[in-house]
């Protein structure tokens, strides 16, 4: 399924994308220009209200193009939703919802093989979940929640993996764990695109896409992620600090909470 | 369904065409009316079961109506037949064959709405299949149950299986254990209290589903307890959950 990374085309590429939400009057996102290809850890930084979602909407398909050009590589991408969206009452352990990532492999009468569920039990493992695969989802941390979520993404056996805010509001060994792993699935050819508010972090991917509703800049980060790009990006949630050349941004969630480990 | 059951009485044609029917028509008003931005799709289908009821009752009441209403309301359980009691089995078989090879597409919507298409799955052809297959139910028992036991059935073990669970499989072998237990339950009750049949079958389901509501709040607050004493007393090893207490 890697043969696109032989090939050395992207995993999805765009061209002046623009997409609107059924309703809206102007676009969510528009002039979107980028492209991610295998191996490349590309960070999408943007407030919030930005379009980082909504840019992953339309490259999972939920959300047509309203203009502009979508490509994109072999397979169904992996998305990694934004966790704090989930439902915690719903009846399924962590393995069951590791599994839920092989059905995207799969056609609708087709259930789950013993290797899809080796591969669940091997994906939780590689997220440090080994002992909590039969705990009900609802009744992990937020970080665990986190990584069962990422989990499932591995079980999908993507090309290209979106990840939508995966560091926001968890515990910092699930965040070391993660971006440790994020790392390897680079290194393995696998194609990532994460949305942060981490500028730190994206400094040290290997490209960024900013975007404020319009795409701001894409390129490396070194020459992109110039304070005016930042400020652009950011508007009007940046704060200068006091007595200090840098940029802080204020908190971007009021409902991230960070969480102990527990 | 309602008013496809009266009318079918009203028009001496078979009770399982009229109540066909009425839930297509229903089914359909409910796809309508949920179209409507302002209202949510909860107020649509009560708005819409809400006055179909109503437009049945209105019908049936008419001096007209051969078989009364309250036949149509409660059904007959004393008079299912082995003809009935096989077109059920054969039904729930299918429906077992359906759920099974869908099980994990299923889950995987009902998780996540929203991202479904991540996941290569559409909600909408998951959910008409439901719906279908819920309407199937409804009408494969409509006859023998009447239409409001019809529906305390579908609901009410699901409802205190769901109270008693953690996972969906276990779920559903508790809700059918409750709906056998509840009807036993019932009919003995009406034998022995000479009470109709179908009424004594809802009490029993009801009751069931309080037993469940009240066990969880039991089960519920001796967790949060032995959580409490968790915290206080950690070096006793007396936490139960210890990981995510
Ligand atoms: N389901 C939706 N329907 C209509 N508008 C939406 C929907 N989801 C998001 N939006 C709008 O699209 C814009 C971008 O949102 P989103 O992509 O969620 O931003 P981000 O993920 O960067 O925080 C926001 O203005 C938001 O109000
Ligand atoms: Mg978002």
């Amino acid at each position: 399924m890697h043969d696109r990374v032989l090939s050395g085309e992207p995993l999805v590429r765009s061209n002046r994308l623009a997409a609107r939400y059924p309703g809206a009057s102007v676009p969510a996102i528009s002039s979107i220009t980028f492209a991610v290809e295998a191996g490349q850890r590309v960070a999408l930084l943007g407030p919030n209200g930005g379009g980082k979602s909504t840019l992953f909407r339309a490259i999972t398909g939920e959300l047509a193009p309203s203009s502009g050009e979508l490509e994109l590589g072999v397979g169904h991408p992996a998305l990694v939703p934004q966790s704090e969206r989930s439902r915690l009452d719903y009846p399924v352990s962590a393995l069951d919802v590791a599994l839920m990532g092989s059905v995207s492999r799969l056609p609708w009468w087709r259930r789950p093989s013993r290797a899809d569920r080796a591969l669940a039990r091997e994906s939780l493992r590689r997220v440090g979940l080994e002992d909590e695969t039969n705990t009900t989802f609802g009744e992990l941390s937020g970080g665990q929640r986190q990584r069962v979520l990422v989990a499932r993404a591995l079980v999908q056996d993507s090309p290209l993996l979106l990840l939508d805010e995966p560091f926001a509001g968890i515990d910092a060994p699930s965040a070391e764990l993660l971006a440790a792993l994020f790392d390897q699935l680079a290194a393995e050819g696998r194609g990532l695109l994460m949305a942060t508010h981490d500028i730190e972090q994206a400094r040290s991917w290997d490209l960024v896409l900013c975007c404020n509703r319009v795409q701001i800049a894409f390129g490396d980060p070194a020459q992109v992620l110039t304070r005016e790009v930042i400020e652009r990006t950011y508007g009007s949630s940046l704060v200068p600090l006091p007595g200090d050349e840098s940029l802080a941004i204020t908190p971007p969630h009021h409902h991230d909470h960070f969480e102990a480990d527990r | 369904m309602l008013p496809g059951l009266v009318g079918a009485a009203l028009l001496g044609l078979p009770l399982v065409l009229g109540g066909a029917i009425g839930l297509a028509v229903g089914a359909s008003l409910i796809a309508l009316v949920g179209r409507i931005k302002v209202l949510s799709s909860e107020i649509a289908v009560s708005v819409v079961i809400t006055s179909l009821f109503g437009a049945g009752v209105l019908l049936g009441l008419a001096p007209t109506t051969p078989a009364g209403l309250g036949g149509i309301l409660f059904g007959d359980l004393l008079a299912v037949g082995f003809g009935d009691i096989a077109l059920a089995a054969g039904y729930a078989a299918i429906v077992l064959a359906i759920l099974f090879v869908l099980h994990e597409g299923l889950l995987a919507t009902g998780f996540d709405r929203l991202n479904a298409k991540a996941l290569g799955r559409s909600p909408a052809p998951l959910d008409l299949v439901l719906a279908l297959l819920l309407a199937g139910a409804t009408l494969v028992a409509v006859q023998a149950l009447g239409n409001l036991l019809v529906v305390a059935m579908l609901i009410g073990p699901a409802a205190s299986a769901r109270l008693l669970t953690r996972r969906i499989g276990p779920m559903m072998l508790t809700a059918v254990a409750i709906a056998w237990v509840a009807s036993l339950v019932g009919l003995y009750a009406s034998y022995h209290a000479e009470l109709a049949a179908g009424a004594a079958v809802t009490c029993a389901l009801v009751l069931a589903f309080v037993v469940a509501l009240l066990t969880r709040r039991l089960r519920d607050l001796l967790a949060s307890d032995s959580r409490r004493r968790g915290r206080g007393e950690q070096s006793r090893g007396l936490r139960l959950r210890s990981r995510r207490a």
